[in-house]
């Protein structure tokens, strides 16, 4: 066991490890809010006060939506093998473990993006009708445009359970920080890692919520 | 003008608008008013094409409003603004986005001088420059309604539609809306049209009102003529009348003053030429536009009834007896 807390061979591998966490965060919230963005959009489109009511369209894509979001993550992580070396060629490691991640991320903020877009004053969209508003004028203009503030919110709840699950997605040799944690921490006995590792955990999603609270207030 | 014939309409099994003719003319501020559920903002809404309407016509100038027809009814409600209740500004965009907004709608560019001129004439107009790039959370109620009133202008309005647009406001804020959309009437020539539950707006600015109860018109007319001597019982009972306070006993007889008549001592005179007394149980006094006019309800034996009625021809007063 290291004698004092930040010895060099401890400060690499954190820091190696918290690059792994943000790179697996980053792809996978980006990737997830454009894929996540489409189906919002139709839930909101097709929802009974939508632009477009449509039942069966509402009904089926709301249940995949449901099933995806009811899978525990460790199990989507497994069955999801065959697929992920199918889209990054191999199932081990950090960009792999992207893929698992932004395929559970894609349902929960669809249905975080739905529920901004549907906040939306009703009072504001029929005004935009009386003035001759098209539906995609009325989509963008006023819905996505008068949501943006409650999706940004949305994102920063996404990243910091996305921190969370990277941390799961070590099992699957993803790395980052929750992986050191576990494999040095925990297995190892190491508890100058776990505290470490926790601090850093914290103040990263410290500085996350204090980051989208600040966007919020300034673009609400 | 806006010629309505025979609009039918329902939810489900409700019918909302029951056989609705109407005519608005131009230039001129006509308001629809009755108690909420009436299906008058209903109507207002068929009139530009937010809802649909199930039989009859509905024209503006002779192009008849269908929901079906997007590109022809676009058209239509380019030539329609429209205020609300709530307001219903967007809550991210300034008091000058705000304004502009409908010109995105129709691709009309907004960074031209011209256009920037517009838009800051007309929130000069409603009185809003000092605030022209605050957002609505930072507005009142009356401010936010100045705003709407300049994004509904716009698009160069022939007419403009208030859906219940005092509502939400104190009396004292009504005021200045109200005065603000007669401003707007005289000086741009628009067609204003009212929908609302409030008596004062409709008595202080509506040339002519039409009164909606359970989806049917009962009346159309004057503010004056419709509302100082209604013959109809809901009106009477929207405008909470004398019937349920009269005494029982007697006769009450209910004596209409309009115009210039107003300033006669008719109850005093025809008290010492008849040589009797009066109870006055009853009495109102209304302000119409300019006009004022009141009505008096006098309460006597049934002996002294003949001699009163004569008396009240003679002086070319109207009177009507009340049934109890």
């Amino acid at each position: 066991m290291s004698g004092n807390l930040l010895n060099a061979g401890m400060t690499a591998i954190v820091m190696k490890a918290f690059n792994q966490t943000l790179y697996m965060v980053f792809w996978s919230t980006l990737f997830s809010v454009i894929l996540g963005f489409f189906p919002a959009i139709v839930l909101t489109l097709t929802a009974p006060d939508g632009l477009k009511p449509n039942k069966i369209v509402y009904e089926v894509l709301s249940f995949i939506v449901n099933v995806f979001r009811s899978f525990p993550f460790i199990i989507l992580l497994v069955i999801l093998i065959p697929f992920t070396r199918m889209v990054v060629g191999k199932s081990i490691g950090t960009t792999a473990s992207i893929v698992p991640l932004t395929v559970s991320a894609i349902p929960y903020i669809a249905r975080v993006f739905e529920t901004s877009l549907r906040e939306t004053n009703p009072g504001v969209i029929e005004a935009a009708r009386s003035f001759g508003a098209s539906n995609f004028q009325i989509l963008m203009r006023v819905y996505v445009k008068e949501s943006i503030p409650r999706m940004l919110n949305g994102v920063v709840l996404l990243v910091i359970s996305l921190i969370g699950y990277s941390a799961m997605a070590g099992t699957v040799g993803g790395g980052g920080i929750g992986d050191i944690a576990i494999r040095y921490g925990y297995q190892q006995y190491k508890t100058d890692y776990l505290i470490v590792c926790s601090v850093i955990l914290i103040a990263f999603v410290q500085l996350i919520q204090m980051l989208g609270n600040y966007m919020y207030k300034k673009m609400s | 003008m806006i010629q309505i014939t025979n609009v039918k309409k329902s939810f489900k099994n409700n019918e909302v608008l029951k056989d609705i003719s109407l005519e608005i003319n131009k230039g001129e501020i006509f308001g629809i008013i009755g108690q909420s559920g009436a299906g008058k903002s209903t109507l207002l809404r068929c009139i530009n094409g937010l809802e649909s309407y199930d039989q009859g016509t509905i024209t503006v100038d002779g192009v008849k409003v269908d929901i079906k027809d997007k590109k022809k009814l676009r058209l239509l409600q380019k030539r329609m603004g429209m205020i609300f209740q709530g307001f219903n500004l967007l809550e991210r965009l300034d008091v000058y986005q705000n304004v502009a907004l409908p010109m995105k709608f129709w691709g009309i560019p907004t960074n031209t001088p011209e256009a920037k001129e517009k838009i800051t004439r007309l929130i000069k107009l409603v009185g809003l420059e000092d605030k022209m790039h605050q957002k609505p959370r930072e507005l009142s109620g009356g401010q936010k309604q100045r705003v709407a009133i300049a994004r509904a202008l716009v698009l160069d309005p022939d007419f403009l539609l208030c859906d219940e647009a005092t509502s939400a406001l104190d009396p004292e804020i009504t005021k200045g809306i109200l005065a603000l959309l007669h401003r707007i009437n005289e000086e741009m020539g628009i067609t204003i049209i009212i929908v609302t539950h409030q008596m004062e707006v409709v008595k202080q600015i509506c040339q002519r009102v039409a009164f909606l109860s359970k989806g049917r018109m009962l009346a159309v007319g004057k503010p004056e003529q419709l509302f100082v001597w209604p013959k109809e019982k809901e009106i009477r009972d929207f405008l909470r009348e004398e019937s349920d306070k009269l005494p029982s006993s007697g006769v009450n007889l209910k004596l209409f003053f309009f115009g210039e008549g107003n300033q006669r001592p008719i109850v005093t005179q025809m008290s010492q030429e008849l040589h009797t007394d009066f109870n006055i149980c009853w009495a109102k006094l209304e302000d119409f536009r300019e006009d004022v006019y009141g009505s008096l309800v006098l309460n006597m034996d049934k002996k002294d009834l003949e001699r009163a009625c004569a008396f009240l021809d003679s002086k070319n007063v109207t009177w009507e007896i009340i049934q109890n």
